[in-house]
């Protein structure tokens, strides 16, 4: 054939380039993973929060306006436990600090692990929403027919902006399969110090 | 033997013998062997694009079927053919097959035929890569389409398998479907390397980036669009397999994942494959349209930044697949403006066309009809999907059969009616036969007749409407639907019209000269019709009568 | 700034309603601000490409005729003019952002969800939505209500076949309704052209929209996002009514609520039981597990000779009520009251041959669900 020597150095320049390429673009779509979680939770979009604690930030409370916050909770096949709330509503300055307390029920014999996925909407307002101490940074873990109260505490902040005056925020509880062993070891990596 | 001609001379060298014959040239390599192994083992690019090409036919009669089999339910409301877990089954092979395998096989197997004869290149770059990038193809459309035989049946979420349907709710073959695809990537991948580094570095000395044909030009655009897109899908299907088998979740939001997330990946890869898609087509009907309008292509520059434009574009615009899915609104409203944008370059090469036409000397031989249609319908699909664009008109559109009419008017009268027209445009080389002119003509007219009434009344089908991926359907969709099927069985069966006259000129007709049409200026037409299996063994010197600027 | 883009849009959207009022080849134009809002820039743009179309066409065809070669037509050789090629690059530009400024403003006003008089959760669940109404206490299922033998064609199909529910979502008009839509399982897509609301219902995630509708009637739609078999089979209706009305229906529908709640308590026989459960299976089950019982495994097993469910009632209630994850069976203690569940599963224990004799009191379930 008539391929001469710069052409083959040419051609082999080109390959690897190519792979370079390829293999970049391969770590880049998993890299996406992470990057996508990181972009949700700066911007605030998607309604995804933070899964780990905020500090309470001193600043003062907008008497000037209240703001409506509901809670809703949901369950999900496959896990026997009910999930209530004390209250469906509560009005809220921006600024101010709240707290409301979430029951989990195991209407089961036997114990069972749960995880309550936060969803809020409208998306905009998650950034402005701190979460102090929720049940929903780690799996829950309930004996059988055990109930148990968890407080949600958090923050409203300050400066969300005028035109969102309604924050739903939607708990789902999902199962989990794991050994005590491995929830011990998630909660851990999640922050918990036990 | 044929004498050594001087090397300025751009006729070939080589033996007479037809693309597929035996060359007898001094060179120290063995006969190739004969037979089915010869077939297994060639790293002829000739040989491998007529194999691309034989696969991506009989792909597209496969996937054809699937599709009428969903037309046959759809012939009239109410279940009777087939229950909605088989339809969903064939609504999904259909998109993959043809998607996967038989537009991308086909447009690949023009690039292996074409693209060294158009840059006088003996072959391609890695002529053995060639031969493993083919032989892949059957081992992976043999896995997926064996799905359909697997307990709990094939792949039924759709071609874009969305998770958590393809993934927590799906049947147990999904892992081979996802293997099946991996190796189809694999073929994609490796077939573009190829073409890059051939486009690159093999061109006939004298023969800059600005003199090359469109179809290269638009190829090697495509070749670096599938090396940074293939990936990603490569990473999303791995992703799936492990929420399906190795307990992530990645998907599913139960672990901390995200649905939304998938479509992201997904689309990331899917807007830019649907410009691989297209992009060749482009190049194929630029063309066409000059040599038998006998006029240089208008704007060949703007022609090859629009389509890098294009292209780059295509990276900005994935998100307009997901406008009701619940996005931020900054970024509906960018992803909106982007895909607005990309209206532009794709307009300004519809533009150029045109204006090559006029005021040229304009004859309308097959692959003109074909090229002539696929400016017309194409731009209607086009028009459809600006309309798409208009992020709150999509929220009535989206998921609508207002789509299926869009995507199918750009992928069937574009790109498959682009195919055919470069079929019909370098058959004469490839067999040294002109195909029949009658049976070609009438080829044509089915077709358009047969496309227009399958697709055109899924606009309004949509607009009434009328959901996609349903088996059944309200009353008020009827008439449009029975037309649509009527259309598309009239349709298919005029594809075997294609598949006739291809194998008549196979074997026999009017006996094409090298220059087999009086207005075609490229390289190609320099060397005897048949092309020889061996071409440009010295290459050739090129004349800068045949630039571009 | 915005005036001369409102113009066009209204002259244009004006011009197309009056012509195209109920048409069935084209969007409808809707009963609410926004969806003639969309309808407009639908038109405006369709008439945009229209005029495109004939212009470039316009062209093609002239060429293709005037040019023949066959007629002795000389071809020219020009191959560029810069200007031209400016204009033509720069004349869509200004169309486009053109056609981008209403299309904004209207997109804000769809984003716009606050200041809502009314919360509607919307959850999709394979293949039915649920509808609750926040604050009171009123929850539901809406299934296809088109029957099996319509769909077979064993009878003859009505005006509404596939878009009739057992019980549609009921609206009050001109109030502005907030919808906040999930999933139970896979994604679905609530979609409903003549108010022109559609958005992705995503398990695990909330998304927000809503909806002020302007007249009185009856609205249908589909999901709008492959979610498994029964895909096309899971329509909506909304049922636009008078405020004065809607109060009435809502007094209505919390009593009927109320007298069912009433009805765990007391004993139930086993044919009422037998009774209540067929209902509910047709409706609810059959369209997974089929109108004999007898599923189709592997995905949907089969409950007719279904050994384990025959020897064990507990498994069985376990598998009703709470569902069984990353599989299609949802927990159907959040879709349907104790009253429905008790009924169905005596039911199941008894059709088909299965004949266990047993009788599950509403009772029962509701301290299993622990209400």
């Amino acid at each position: 054939m008539g391929i001469d020597r710069a052409q083959r150095d040419g051609v082999n320049k080109t390959v690897i380039r190519s792979v370079a390429a390829l293999l970049g673009m391969f770590a880049f779509a998993f890299a996406l993973v992470p990057l996508y979680d990181v972009f949700c939770k700066v911007t605030g979009l998607n309604g995804k929060v933070d899964t780990t604690a905020q500090a309470i930030v001193h600043e003062e409370v907008d008497q000037t306006r209240f703001v409506t916050v509901q809670f809703i909770t949901r369950g999900s096949a496959g896990l026997p436990w009910q999930m209530s709330v004390a209250t469906r509503q509560m009005r809220v300055h921006p600024g101010q600090t709240a707290e409301v307390d979430f029951t989990f029920t195991n209407n089961s014999a036997i114990e069972s692990w749960g995880r309550a996925v936060p969803s809020v909407s409208p998306s905009s307002a998650t950034t402005h929403l701190r979460k102090v101490s929720c049940f929903c940074f780690q799996e829950q873990q309930l004996q059988g027919e055990e109930r148990l109260t968890i407080p949600l505490v958090f923050q409203l902040a300050k400066d969300l902006p005028e035109e969102i005056n309604t924050i739903t925020l939607v708990y789902t509880l999902y199962p989990v399969q794991r050994t005590p062993l491995q929830t011990a070891y998630n909660n851990h990596l999640a922050g918990d110090n036990t | 033997m044929a004498p050594k001609l001087p090397p300025h001379n751009p006729l070939q060298h080589s033996s007479t013998a037809v693309a597929g014959g035996q060359s007898h040239e001094g060179h120290a390599h063995h006969t190739p062997p004969k037979g089915l192994l010869r077939w297994l083992l060639t790293t002829n690019h000739k040989e491998i694009g007529s194999l691309y090409l034989i696969f991506s036919l009989t792909m597209f009669f496969v996937g054809g079927i699937f599709a009428l089999v969903v037309r046959a339910e759809l012939f009239q409301p109410g279940l009777q053919l087939v229950e909605p877990e088989f339809f969903n089954q064939m609504t999904t092979m259909h998109g993959l097959i043809m998607v996967f395998a038989a537009v991308m096989p086909a447009f690949t197997g023009l690039a292996n035929w074409m693209i060294p004869l158009q840059i006088g290149a003996p072959d391609m770059a890695l002529p053995r890569l060639n031969n493993f990038s083919f032989w892949l193809l059957p081992v992976a459309f043999a896995l997926l389409l064996s799905t359909l035989l697997m307990p709990g049946g094939g792949p039924n979420f759709g071609w874009t398998f969305y998770a958590p349907l393809s993934t927590t709710y799906a049947p147990a073959s999904t892992t081979f479907f996802i293997l099946a695809l991996h190796i189809a990537g694999i073929s994609s991948i490796l077939g573009a390397i190829n073409i890059i580094a051939t486009i690159l570095n093999m061109r006939a000395p004298g023969m800059r980036m600005m003199d090359m044909p469109l179809f290269v030009w638009t190829w090697l655009i495509t070749a670096f669009l599938l090396i940074a897109v293939m990936p990603v899908l490569a990473g999303v299907i791995t992703m799936m397999l492990m929420d399906i088998n190795f307990g992530t979740s990645f998907f599913d939001a139960a672990g901390g994942g995200d649905p939304v997330l998938f479509q992201h990946l997904f689309w990331f890869f899917g807007h830019p494959e649907v410009y691989i898609m297209i992009l060749p087509a482009f190049g194929i009907v630029s063309a066409i349209i000059p040599t038998f309008a006998r006029k240089p292509l208008f704007g060949y520059a703007s022609m090859v930044y629009a389509t890098a434009a294009i292209a780059l574009l295509s990276f900005l615009v994935w998100a307009h697949h997901m406008f009701i899915v619940g996005l931020p609104l900054t970024a509906e409203l960018f992803f909106m403006y982007s895909t607005m944008l990309i209206a532009v370059p794709t307009g300004v090469k519809v533009f150029n066309w045109v204006t090559t036409l006029f005021r040229g000397s304009i004859s309308f031989e097959p692959p003109m009809l074909f090229a002539l249609a696929f400016v017309v319908l194409f731009t209607i699909g086009g028009f459809s999907g600006l309309m798409l664009a208009i992020a709150p008109a999509d929220f009535q559109y989206h998921d609508t059969y207002f789509v299926v009419a869009h995507f199918h008017y750009v992928l069937v009268p574009g790109a498959i009616f682009a195919i055919m027209a470069g079929v019909y445009y370098w058959l004469p080389k490839w067999t040294g036969h002109y195909p029949n002119e009658r049976l070609a003509q009438c080829h044509f007219w089915c077709s358009i007749i047969g496309v227009n009434l399958t697709f055109f009344p899924m606009h309004f089908a949509g607009l009434a409407g009328m959901p996609r991926r349903i088996p059944d359907y309200a009353l008020q969709f009827a008439d449009f639907n029975l037309l649509s099927s009527i259309g598309a069985f009239f349709f298919g069966a005029s594809q075997l019209l294609f598949v006739l006259v291809i194998v008549l000129c196979v074997r026999g007709g009017q006996k094409a000269p090298a220059k087999a049409w009086e207005g075609a200026v490229d390289l190609e037409w320099s060397v005897p019709s048949p092309a020889p299996l061996h071409t440009f063994e010295t290459p050739p010197v090129f004349h800068r009568a045949q630039t571009h600027e | 700034m915005h005036l001369p883009w409102r113009w066009l849009l209204t002259m244009t959207s004006v011009a197309s309603i009056s012509q195209a009022q109920a048409s069935s080849w084209n969007m409808p134009v809707g009963v609410t601000d926004i969806s003639r809002d969309i309808f407009g820039l639908h038109m405006t743009i369709f008439w945009v490409c229209v005029v495109i179309g004939v212009i470039v066409f316009g062209v093609m065809f002239y060429s293709l005729f005037r040019y023949r070669h066959a007629k002795g037509a000389k071809a020219a050789s020009f191959h560029e003019h810069t200007s031209v090629e400016v204009l033509w690059t720069a004349i869509p530009i200004l169309i486009l952002v053109g056609m981008a400024v209403p299309a904004t403003a209207t997109l804000k006003n769809m984003y716009d969800a606050s200041e809502a008089d009314l919360d509607i959760m919307i959850t999709g669940q394979q293949w039915r939505w649920r509808y609750e109404y926040l604050g009171e206490d009123i929850a539901f299922t809406s299934n296809l209500s088109t029957s099996r033998e319509q769909i077979r064609g064993e009878a003859e199909r009505d005006e509404h076949y596939l878009l009739d529910v057992d019980e549609p979502l009921v609206l009050p008009i001109n109030r502005k309704v907030r919808f906040l839509m999930t999933s139970d399982d896979v994604i679905h897509s609530w979609w409903v052209p003549a108010l022109a609301v559609k958005q992705d219902t995503i398990p695990g995630f909330i998304n927000e929209n809503w909806v002020q509708i302007n007249e009185p009637g009856i609205y249908r739609g589909q999901c709008a996002e492959l979610c498994g078999v029964n895909h096309g089979f899971m329509p909506i209706v909304v049922h636009a009514m008078e405020e004065a009305e809607y109060e009435t229906w809502l007094e209505e529908r919390k009593a009927a609520a109320e007298q069912e709640a009433m009805g765990i308590d007391r004993e139930w026989a086993l044919d009422e039981l037998m009774a209540r459960g067929e209902t509910v299976y047709q409706s609810i089950c059959s369209s997974c597990h089929q109108s004999e019982g007898q599923g189709a495994p592997p995905a949907f097993p089969a409950l007719a000779g279904n050994d384990q469910l025959i020897d064990d009632q507990d498994w069985h209630l376990d598998r009703v009520i709470n569902g069984v994850s990353g599989a299609a069976m949802p927990a159907f203690r959040s879709t349907l009251n104790p009253v429905e569940i008790a009924a169905v599963v005596t039911f199941t224990r008894n059709a088909w041959g299965n004949d266990t004799g047993d009788a599950v009191q509403p009772a029962t379930v509701a301290e299993r669900i622990a209400q």
